[in-house]
């Protein structure tokens, strides 16, 4: 059982994120972290690989520069190996574009099961899986809750609006797993010893047989035409409680003639 | 009219249409000539409220066959795009359904994806996109490039759902090309999970509770306060990630956006992803113990409290009224 989980490595999410002037792209300067959105999918994809009893975790990831302490956090929780798209001609790439790629570094590692997570903290366009099947030309079933593999099949238990829904699908196909659904572990010191050590294999564009036209801001085919600033809601009626916050929100539900 | 002809995806959940389709289906006529509306399953059941909201016809791609709606409906999309049939735009809703046939059309005809669509507005012959970027404080404005058509996916109550008076879509079936691996997954049980009372995208009032409720049990509260207010009961992710809640509760990016009178939010801090979900509420209450949390800096009235005192007292006080 061979699973390559696909991690995306973003400017930590607690500092404050900004667009570059000229070109819009989010500023990614500094140490870039693991998303966290990935670390259930790093998590799920080495517990199925324990319970299948034998195979590998291969990481997968883009970014416009070697930046591979995100990688490094992934492989300390028992991933075996990355591979690392990192090209500065990625730069301002979209999600087809960011597809295609993970979809071409995906295919060297042949794996039996793909995950991602169900949208990026930076990005969240929510695409990416879809397209990545599609660019495999395999099934998918996004927002991942459960996952059980049995032989060739896996069954999911898939999100809905309403509840959950139980999907059977055939391997080798491409899962995004939503956020929360297991408990991601903690990179133990054995762990983090250990993964100075683990290959990363990192690739150029062009060693993806990629035509460079495909990717980078001019393959995204979309412009960003102007940012402002979001009309304020005006601040409201800040109270503290002493007793008779209660009687305020009641006031106040009755002067908008909700009660 | 900016453009000629636009595709919406009608998302649905049985005979049921989802409410962002009507809203999609109703932005759709005011900026393009022609709307044309594409869904999955039976079509006549829905051909008249399709119809109402807009669209002249009504394509299915017909059973799925217990297949996800994402593989038939990109494929026959694409189809009729390379047979020489292609619209100005596509419209989708940013749902499960949606973003899996915008992902796999836009894979299938290589056109790139707008997603997280908040508005569109027409400018030199095509069309601009509104997105919402950082937790609403900036507004980003895109288009495309690229050659036609351009894939938007839209988030849910960016537009208003109103009906244009023209009677039932005609309906015909489009073909669906061999989907060969794709079209694997196979959906074999559904379960609904949501309470009873008002659904939590249409209810009037919404009351949410965040970690800052302490444990499982106080989620009751939040019930209850609900309940009392003919409202429906919403939480953070950060409770149903704990499994106080489940998933159908979420209200924020990755769950649902809501737009009632009233926002009632206990115990959360207003991340980013949580007020997307909830900013446009008409009016919000929040009840948060940090002077300092988010959430205030949005509030129309906030309480600096503990929600295990204030949330009590409000219930016994709702009680009392009867
Ligand atoms: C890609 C992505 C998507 C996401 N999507 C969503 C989404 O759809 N919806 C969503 O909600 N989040 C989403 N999040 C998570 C979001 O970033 C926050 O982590 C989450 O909203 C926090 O939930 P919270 O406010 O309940 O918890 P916290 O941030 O921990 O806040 C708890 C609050 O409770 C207050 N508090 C504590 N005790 C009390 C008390 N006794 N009385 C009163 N107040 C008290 C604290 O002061 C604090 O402000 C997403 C994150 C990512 C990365
Ligand atoms: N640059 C990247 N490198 C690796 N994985 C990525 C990258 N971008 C997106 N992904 C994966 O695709 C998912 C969806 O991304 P998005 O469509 O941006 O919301 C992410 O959560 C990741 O699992």
């Amino acid at each position: 059982m061979n699973v390559v989980v696909c991690v995306k490595q973003i400017p930590d999410p607690a500092g404050t994120m900004k667009l570059d002037q000229s070109s819009h792209n989010l500023v990614r300067e500094g140490k870039l972290i693991l998303d966290e959105s990935d670390s259930y999918g790093v998590e799920m994809g080495l517990q199925l690989a324990e319970q299948a009893g034998g195979g590998e975790v291969t990481l997968v990831s883009m970014a416009p520069n070697s930046e591979t302490s995100g990688l490094r956090t992934a492989l300390a929780m028992g991933a075996a190996r990355a591979i690392l798209v990192s090209d500065p001609g990625l730069a301002g790439t979209d999600a087809l574009g960011t597809a295609k790629v993970l979809a071409a570094a995906i295919k060297r590692a042949e794996p039996d099961l793909i995950l991602t997570a169900t949208e990026s903290t930076d990005g969240y366009t929510g695409t990416i899986p879809a397209q990545i099947a599609e660019l495999l030309g395999m099934p998918s079933v996004t927002f991942s809750k459960k996952v059980t593999i049995s032989g060739d099949n896996v069954t999911v238990e898939r999100q809905t609006e309403e509840g959950y829904e139980e999907v059977e699908v055939p391997l080798p196909a491409v899962l995004s797993v939503t956020a929360g659904v297991v408990e991601p572990r903690y990179p133990s010191f054995k762990g983090i010893m250990a993964a100075k050590g683990k290959p990363v294999d990192e690739l150029k564009v062009t060693d993806l047989g990629i035509d460079g036209s495909a990717v980078g801001a001019s393959g995204a085919r979309q412009e960003v035409t102007a940012v402002t600033p979001a009309e304020a809601r005006k601040a409201g009626e800040i109270v503290t409680d002493d007793g008779d916050g209660f009687q305020q929100i009641i006031s106040y539900l009755e002067r908008i003639k909700v009660i | 009219m900016a453009l000629n002809t636009i595709w919406v995806v009608v998302d649905r959940s049985g005979d049921k249409v989802a409410s962002v389709a009507l809203e999609l289906l109703t932005k759709a006529r005011q900026v393009a000539g022609t709307v044309e509306a594409i869904t999955w399953g039976d079509a006549s059941s829905i051909a008249g409220q399709v119809g109402a909201h807009g669209a002249t016809a009504l394509h299915t791609v017909g059973d799925t066959g217990g297949g996800l709606a994402g593989p038939p409906v990109a494929a026959a999309i694409a189809a009729k795009i390379s047979s020489g049939t292609a619209p100005d735009a596509i419209f989708l809703a940013q749902s499960y359904n949606g973003r899996d046939i915008a992902g796999r059309l836009s894979a299938r005809i290589d056109r790139p994806v707008l997603t997280n669509v908040v508005n569109l507005a027409e400018a030199d012959g095509g069309l601009v996109s509104e997105h919402a970027i950082f937790g609403g404080t900036e507004i980003l404005n895109a288009r495309f490039t690229a050659d036609l058509p351009g894939i938007y996916v839209i988030r849910a109550k960016s537009f208003g759902a109103e009906e244009s008076g023209g009677g039932p879509a005609a309906v015909d079936t489009w073909e669906v090309p061999e989907l060969g691996a794709t079209g694997a997954a196979r959906v074999v049980a559904s379960h609904v999970e949501e309470t009873a009372g008002p659904k939590l995208a249409e209810a009037a009032v919404v009351v949410s509770g965040g970690r800052g409720l302490g444990d499982a049990g106080s989620y009751k509260l939040i019930e209850d306060l609900a309940k009392l207010l003919k409202g429906a009961p919403g939480a953070s992710r950060a409770i149903v990630d704990a499994g106080w809640v489940p998933y159908s509760h979420q209200v924020g990016q990755t769950g649902k956006t809501v737009k009632p009178t009233v926002y009632i939010a206990c115990g959360i801090s207003g991340a980013t992803q949580h007020m997307v979900g909830m900013k446009s509420a008409k009016n919000i209450i929040a009840i948060n113990k940090d002077q300092e949390a988010p959430i205030f800096n949005i509030a129309d009235l906030g309480v600096v409290g503990d929600v295990k005192k204030v949330l009590p007292q409000l219930i016994e006080a709702l009680q009392k009224r009867g």
